[in-house]
């Protein structure tokens, strides 16, 4: 750690959009404002299904292609070292049961749904961007995005806004 | 180990936290927050404070979501209130551990 160059800001780029995808991205901002650190949030891509208001309360984790799901088996009181077939993941129900089990995990450790946890963001003072070419790529509008969206940006519009000594810019 | 705070010495550790939340008496708490670049304290913050200490006493675990929900304080009146680390800034005012929680 050092004292003389300590982080200001963090400037974080959210790319994906499955439950599992957006989360961490969540949890760094909020954490970075609780330590007094400036935070945004920039929604691109896949990102932006966690922005729109159509999609936001409906997260998925993602089963298809997870080979570390036998992370979750200890919230079903198994060992974590049981297998998950990848296989199995492609099974009707199965991603909306992990995604069911790991919402009631997360309310168990007071983390909010994705909602709320921007609106306590946005309350920190943090900053909540959509990037405006995947908003033209999905064909979404502002009005499609969360109401508190700060703005919608470019690129270079989004590194000026990260500007500054004791930024970091993180991909998510 | 030991500190002198507004004229009385208490047990706090490396960070200056409060090891004893007996220990604890408003001077001390006005003296914490002048070190932190925090207050006078008012009306608002000890509302926060008093929560905090009745919170602790209680031993529950204090969440950022917590607080807002609370119905003491909102999430962006503690943010003005403690500016440069809500929880944690409270916390030691209130002469309580730092919290540990990443939330």
């Amino acid at each position: 750690m050092s004292k003389d160059h300590p982080v200001k800001k963090m400037s974080i780029i959210v790319s994906r959009g499955s439950l599992d995808g957006i989360y961490p991205a969540l949890i760094m901002a909020n954490g970075a404002r609780m330590e007094g650190i400036e935070a945004s949030l920039f929604f691109t891509f896949f990102g932006l299904n966690g922005l729109a208001k159509a999609t936001m309360d409906s997260l998925k984790v993602a089963t298809v292609g997870n080979p570390a799901l036998n992370m979750a088996m200890p919230m079903l009181g198994m060992p974590m070292t049981m297998p998950f077939p990848t296989w199995m993941g492609a099974l009707p129900g199965v991603s909306a049961f992990a995604t069911g089990l790991m919402n009631k995990e997360m309310e168990k450790l007071d983390i909010p749904p994705v909602r709320e946890f921007l609106e306590l963001i946005s309350d920190s003072g943090g900053k909540i961007y959509a990037c405006k070419l995947a908003m033209d790529m999905f064909k979404l509008k502002k009005e499609d995005l969360w109401e508190r969206v700060d703005g919608v940006l470019t690129v270079g519009q989004f590194y000026e806004e990260s500007a500054g000594e004791g930024t970091h810019i993180l991909f998510t | 180990m030991k500190k002198t705070i507004a004229g009385t010495e208490v047990d706090v550790n490396d960070e200056g936290y409060l090891t004893d939340m007996s220990q604890w008496n408003e001077a001390i708490a006005a003296a914490i927050a002048a070190e932190e670049g925090i207050g006078p304290l008012t009306d608002a913050h000890n509302k926060v404070i008093n929560y905090l200490r009745q919170q602790q006493a209680a031993g529950a675990a204090l969440t950022i979501r917590s607080m807002g929900k609370s119905g003491i304080v909102t999430t962006k009146e503690l943010y003005d209130l403690f500016p440069g680390g809500p929880l944690k800034k409270s916390s030691k005012i209130a002469g309580i551990p730092k919290p540990v929680g990443c939330i």
